[in-house]
């Protein structure tokens, strides 16, 4: 049971231990300040964590949030149905992957890998040089101050309620979840894998359109360079979270939790930790596999 | 109930014999299957009437899982024709078969182990959806759970992955029965009670025969041959991709199914000759004892031995030969070994080959010792070494620096025996060496073979060929990891390896 508990426990540490720093950072102002930047990245941990659910891994989700983010920054806001169109035409692209994959029976780390150069060309070709401007209506949206609770925790847990009712209580997020538990299975049952392949895949593609423009909205102006730690945070994101790379072990929940983790463990507890900003990527790796390392040994002392 | 005519034991066709057609749930004409050069089904006939259990039985690669894949619709015959009710399906596929109300449990297990016991019922009905499905699931497949094996302690909302295998498999057994907008007419029991203990062995046969009394269908594939001999109706005998003998329940007995299985015309054998010019057993080299083996049996091989391991396909001997591998080079308890050891893969695609490399440079991984030249490889020792095996075993190339895959398949196998015995090893592990491997080839591997045990090498040699353990001093029959049965080879008939292999005992 500690094991579905883990994610949890991760974040509630990191918590305690910025409380234990600076227990000012405890409130409605320093959660606001401090989750900035959590929803992209959750959004992005839950554009991951479809493909993980059917064992395929996406490289390319970094720079295709940075694609979008210049998309949103540029046509979103002065021709918003060219803009409409490219960002339902790059769902479309993940979908196409996702039938790619699986009847050429492609390695998805290859084509992903291979994509992700495409999107961050592309994303360099529509904003040479940082700059853009969000659309008004998307900086009003992440600029929401709700009563009592700070916004990004509203907005985590609005993401988690939804995709764990879609993923883990209908009765298609059943078929998803199982093409990565046992396909042949699957497949016996009449069930097409090509199907829930493209499925898996756009719903990456819809989750990362939603993390680019979420962060474009807090950003105000974009970059082609923004997203791309995203590929990796979000593959943290997801096994923090209680998933896992093959068997369609996923959590919706988790992912989100690991998310949030990840988001304070980042830069908030450095900052209080007097880490100097030279040093912080550094010891962001350090800390992803401490807590990676830590996982795999509580969940096999479980087994 | 069959025609009073059914009780003769008949070769090929006899099927025929059977009821009117429009009877039969499901009926195939003259079923032919190849994968590459193998012939996995030789045009069979096989027929499944209503309110009928049929048993199915037959040795490893016999062909019923591949005649029950096409039942099922998994897999297409290349030639001849399947009828369902008497109608001839053109394009017989897995919806069509549901769609008729066949159904099938699979020897491996096809549940999602990610998926709740309840997501794994939706999975196959394609019906349960919307509102409430899970309520709707989790009902259906306790009802049936309640009903087939009362007193059972699953619920619908367990993660398969974290049930026992015998749960596991009640949950694939109960799920097959469940209904909800297909019929249920004829379910496919492949190994059914394999991992079942007694008790729910016995609550499942049970339910079996409640389901065959209700007018439904059912084939039954065990090598349990006591569970097919009490439950079946008509009893099907496979061997070699064909129906060797088929007849009423009550025809059969233990002994002429086992007969029927390994086939009555005696063999001849080339053991006799060469027993005759054997030295005195030499030196212990392998003593072993497998993992879940409870009583004093053990594995035994000596210097110039030549050591069989025979059973059913996967219970165990090719993870004693690993752990004998392993406790080569680190000490393990239970494993004792005593001079070098080496590896003949089975599956040489996987296991075997470095696809890159040249013949050459194939046979020479496992003596890299001997090869060297101060910190490099001496290309002129690989050189030597791959032409004296060349020669010794008869590798057809016109150059060993050819690439490993310009050589067929049984060549392929030479270079990888080649590797094994042209290295220090003294003991060589083989596990099932011969797969896909022509008769010219194994002809001369076992020659080789006989030549380097006289030479005081010691062979342990799994395989799924009766035939091969001729060439073996010493026998050990395997089943569910257990050694059941220690042979010597004047003992040696295939009977009592079937016999041995399918034990009732559990």
């Amino acid at each position: 049971m500690l094991r579905s508990l883990l994610p949890a426990l991760s974040l509630a540490l990191v918590l305690i231990a910025i409380a234990w720093l600076n227990p000012r950072a405890i409130s409605y102002f320093g959660f606001s300040l401090m989750l900035n930047l959590a929803i992209p990245i959750a959004l992005a941990t839950i554009a991951q964590m479809f493909v993980i659910a059917g064992n395929e891994l996406d490289l390319s989700i970094g720079t295709f949030v940075g694609f979008v983010g210049c998309v949103t920054a540029t046509w979103l806001k002065d021709a918003p149905l060219l803009g409409v169109v490219i960002l339902l035409g790059s769902i479309g692209v993940y979908a196409l992957l996702g039938a790619l994959i699986h009847l050429r029976n492609l390695p998805s780390i290859v084509v992903t890998l291979g994509m992700s150069f495409v999107w961050q060309g592309m994303a360099i070709l529509i904003l040479p040089k940082p700059g853009g401007k969000a659309p008004d209506w998307l900086l009003a949206l992440m600029a929401f101050k709700p009563p009592f609770i700070p916004f990004p925790i509203i907005a985590a847990l609005l993401i988690a309620a939804v995709v764990h009712f879609g993923l883990m209580r209908t009765s298609y997020g059943v078929i998803l979840r199982g093409s990565g538990g046992n396909s042949a299975a699957l497949k016996r049952a009449g069930w097409s894998l090509l199907r829930t392949k493209i499925a898996l895949f756009a719903l990456t593609g819809l989750f990362g359109v939603l993390s680019g423009m979420a962060l474009i909205g807090i950003t105000t102006s974009a970059d082609a360079n923004i997203g791309n730690g995203y590929t990796l945070l979000s593959i943290a994101g997801v096994i923090l979270g209680g998933g896992e790379f093959v068997g369609g072990r996923v959590s919706p929940i988790g992912a989100v939790i690991g998310a949030l983790t990840l988001a304070l463990a980042a830069s908030p507890l450095l900052t209080f930790m007097h880490i100097p900003p030279d040093w912080q990527v550094a010891a962001n790796g350090a800390i992803l596999i401490i807590v990676l390392a830590a996982r795999v040994l509580i969940s096999r002392r479980e087994r | 109930m069959p025609e009073a005519n059914a009780d003769i034991i008949m070769p090929d066709g006899a099927e025929k014999l059977f009821g009117a057609v429009s009877l039969d749930i499901i009926r195939l004409d003259g079923a032919e299957k190849h994968f590459g050069a193998v012939r996995a089904l030789a045009g069979v006939d096989f027929s499944v009437r209503a309110g009928e259990c049929v048993g199915l039985v037959g040795h490893n690669g016999a062909g019923k899982s591949t005649l029950m894949h096409m039942v099922a619709g998994t897999l297409a015959p290349d030639s001849g024709q399947i009828a369902v009710r008497g109608g001839v399906e053109a394009s017989y596929s897995v919806p069509r078969a549901q769609q008729l109300g066949i159904r099938c449990v699979f020897q491996e297990l096809s549940l999602c182990p990610n998926l709740s016991v309840a997501e794994n019922t939706r999975i196959n009905h394609a019906s349960l959806h919307g509102f409430g499905w899970r309520r709707k699931a989790a009902d259906l497949i306790a009802a049936k759970l309640d009903e087939i094996f009362p007193g059972h302690s699953i619920s619908a909302s367990d993660i398969v992955g974290d049930l026992s295998i015998t749960s596991r498999q009640m949950v694939e057994v109960a799920r097959a029965f469940t209904v909800t907008q297909e019929p249920l007419e004829l379910v496919i029991l492949d190994e059914p009670t394999s991992s079942l203990d007694a008790h729910t062995a016995g609550q499942l046969l049970a339910f079996v025969r409640r389901f065959i009394a209700a007018g439904k269908s059912c084939i039954l594939i065990s090598h349990v041959l006591g569970e097919v001999l009490g439950n079946a109706d008509r009893i099907v005998v496979m061997r070699d991709g064909k129906v060797v003998a088929a007849g009423q329940a009550d025809a059969f007995d233990r002994d002429s199914l086992v007969t029927a299985m390994g086939g009555a015309e005696a063999r001849e054998k080339t053991a006799a000759e060469i027993a005759s010019g054997k030295p005195e057993p030499g030196l212990l080299r392998v003593r072993a004892r497998p993992a879940r083996q409870q009583d004093g049996n053990e594995l035994v091989a000596r210097a110039g031995e030549i050591i069989g391991l025979a059973g059913l396909a996967g219970h165990g001997q090719t993870d004693l030969l690993l752990a004998i591998f392993a406790a080569a080079s680190r000490a393990k308890t239970g494993i004792e070994v005593t001079a070098p050891v080496a590896l003949v893969a089975g599956d040489r695609q996987s296991d075997g080959i470095f696809p890159q490399w040249s013949i050459a440079e194939n046979i020479g991984i496992r003596s890299l010792a001997r090869l060297r030249n101060g910190l490099l490889i001496s290309p002129q020792r690989e050189a030597e070494l791959a032409e004296l095996w060349q020669r010794k075993i008869g590798i057809r190339t016109p150059d060993m620096n050819n690439n490993i895959f310009s050589l067929s398949g049984g060549n392929q196998q030479k270079a990888l025996f080649a590797r094994a015995l042209g290295s220090d090893a003294k003991i060589v592990l083989m596990d099932d060496p011969m797969r896909g491997v022509d008769i010219g080839t194994k002809l001369e591997v076992y020659d080789l073979v006989r030549e380097e045990a006289r030479h005081g090498r010691t062979f342990l040699w799994y395989t799924t060929e009766t035939e091969e353990l001729d060439n073996c001093d010493h026998i050990y029959v395997f089943k569910n990891g257990r050694i059941v049965a220690n042979l010597r080879r004047d003992e040696l008939t295939e009977e009592k390896i079937i016999q041995s292999s399918f034990g009732d005992a559990a």
